[in-house]
């Protein structure tokens, strides 16, 4: 069967970006990093395994300030990950699905994200 | 209620049939982590700066090493669901598609294994 011309609805950059839709393929984008921080959590499970030679090169890298800023983005990825994953569960079961719904607790999971992230970091901020 | 056309039918066009227990896999998963979620807080606050003994000696004691290994194999899990989805969404290309979903099942079986052994390894002092 002929799919190659086929009408296409209009692509991605024809539309004006929306919250709603920032927030969703953020979704994707901070599960993306999460996976490639569970890489990091299983060489942290090894190296503890490993002795404390091997603990001391993770913590070097993960102490150096390119491991800092992953780490920090990390941190971000998981708290939006886990506030609009809620969100997602929240719209399976039926709610929030109107546009007034999407709205506010979109603005909700960025705020709450932005300050369990600035929480979590006080210690190395302040 | 059927909402699929006859005529899909008759061609057996359509959904391929798959879907439905991957979307209940991949919401099941994040349920069982959201769970976990505060166990997950406990132990960052607990190894976060931590030295190896004291890393090691926090996922020595048995209720922190069984909900590590349900924590990460969970994880992974998930992970490998949300990742599978990314990519059958955006790779076009069939053969390259099918190796990165192999890649990635693989890529979580075997993080899983080593993250399993080497908490089992710290449990048991081995």
């Amino acid at each position: 069967m002929a799919t190659e011309n086929r009408p296409l609805s209009p692509h991605l950059q024809i539309y004006r970006p929306q919250l709603t839709s920032t927030l969703s393929i953020s979704h994707r984008i901070s599960g993306v990093i999460l996976s490639v921080g569970l890489i990091a959590v299983v060489f942290w499970v090894l190296a503890v395994a490993s002795g404390p030679d091997y603990y001391a090169l993770f913590t070097g890298v993960v102490g150096h300030p390119a491991g800092l800023l992953g780490m920090a983005v990390w941190s971000f990825a998981l708290f939006y990950h886990l506030l609009n994953g809620i969100r997602h569960l929240l719209w399976d079961a039926g709610w929030l699905l109107d546009l007034k719904g999407a709205y506010a607790s979109g603005y909700a999971v960025v705020i709450g994200a932005v300050v369990l992230t600035l929480v979590s970091w006080w210690e190395v901020l302040v | 209620m059927r909402f699929r056309n006859p005529l899909a039918n008759a061609r057996n066009h359509g959904a391929a049939g798959g879907g439905v227990e991957h979307w209940w896999a991949q919401r099941f998963s994040a349920l069982v982590m959201l769970v976990l979620a505060v166990w997950v807080v406990y132990a960052l606050v607990s190894v976060v700066g931590a030295s190896h003994a004291e890393a090691a000696g926090f996922l020595a004691q048995p209720f922190n090493a069984a909900l590590a290994i349900l924590f990460i194999a969970t994880a992974l899990y998930h992970s490998r669901l949300g990742l599978q989805v990314v990519v059958e969404d955006y790779i076009h290309h069939r053969g390259l598609e099918l190796v990165l979903l192999i890649m990635i099942k693989v890529a979580a079986l075997v993080g899983g294994v080593l993250a399993v052994v080497a908490i089992l390894n710290i449990a048991f002092g081995a």
